[in-house]
């Protein structure tokens, strides 16, 4: 673990923390783009730089955009009266807690089958390991053209799916949002 | 004990991390907004599991994982754009986005 995956990690869940407990909803949807460029980074850092590249393009760009519309169109930036918080608040931060303990006693549990790091004679701990060679592979070097052709044949159907999806979704979310305007007329 | 955490080890503890956030605040902010926000933040935490798993696991030559979190993002992207529209749906026909206050499935 390096010194870069733990700075990248710390922004990006400061930036997830700032943008749930904040009171101002547009200072919110600003730290919500921190922590998704946090997460972007965290996927170059893992060598993916097409899904990095297209975090960026699409929830610090697009989705990132379409909260503080949202957040402007309903003039959410207000403060409730009472709090932001919700009357059932305590319950909601219990079942995060109980998940965050579950899901963290799962990785630690589990963290002697998984690769360990580049450092020798580790891999006769675990069974499942065969070769005795560094379980952490190389970074793969993986190009635009060969996701391109992962994408136009093996995976061609559930890319027509998504597009049909991002159609309906389109088309979905502008009859939802038109509704009211059509009953004013 | 946190000195010896693998990378993958690592990246899925923050992956938990900002997912369990994301799930706090669905759970517990009043303004829907915040809620759709605190969705997005599980959906990234869940893309940072695939990519992580993709770059460690066995076979990262077959794109699995990384195809998987692209239609993920594609997805989330449709979500998002959806749950807006409902939002400022709801904001029209209620005046209001705070959701102990809409409280009525009825007109």
């Amino acid at each position: 673990m390096s010194l870069i995956f733990y700075l990248i990690a710390a922004l990006t869940v400061a930036g997830g923390l700032a943008a749930v407990l904040l009171k101002n909803t547009v200072h919110c949807a600003l730290a919500l783009t921190v922590a998704f460029a946090g997460l972007a980074l965290l996927f170059l850092n893992l060598d993916a730089q097409f899904a990095g590249f297209a975090q960026i393009l699409v929830y610090i760009g697009a989705v990132a955009i379409l909260v503080v519309f949202a957040i402007l169109l309903t003039k959410g930036s207000e403060t409730p009266q009472g709090g932001v918080f919700s009357r059932t608040w305590l319950v909601g931060l219990t079942a995060a807690a109980a998940v965050f303990a579950v899901l963290g006693w799962a990785v630690i549990a589990s963290a002697p089958l998984l690769p360990k790091a580049a450092t020798p004679a580790t891999a006769a701990t675990s069974a499942m390991v065969v070769t005795p060679a560094p379980a952490v592979p190389p970074a793969p070097a993986v190009t635009v053209e060969q996701i391109g052709r992962a994408l136009a044949g093996r995976y061609v159907l559930p890319l027509e799916i998504v597009a049909v999806l991002l159609t309906a979704a389109l088309i979905g979310a502008v009859i939802v949002a038109m509704h009211e305007k059509e009953e004013a007329k | 004990m946190m000195g010896q955490i693998t990378p993958l080890a690592g990246y899925l503890l923050v992956a938990a991390l900002v997912f369990s956030i994301g799930l706090a605040g669905a759970l517990t902010r009043r303004n829907a907004i915040l809620v759709l926000i605190g969705i997005e933040l599980m959906l990234n935490a869940a893309n940072l599991n695939l990519i992580a798993f993709w770059r460690y696991g066995p076979h990262p030559e077959l794109l699995t994982g990384m195809i998987f979190a692209i239609f993920s993002i594609a997805v989330a992207a449709a979500e998002a754009a959806v749950g807006l529209g409902l939002v400022i749906q709801i904001h029209r026909h209620a005046r209001t986005t705070d959701l102990d206050a809409i409280n009525r499935m009825k007109g």
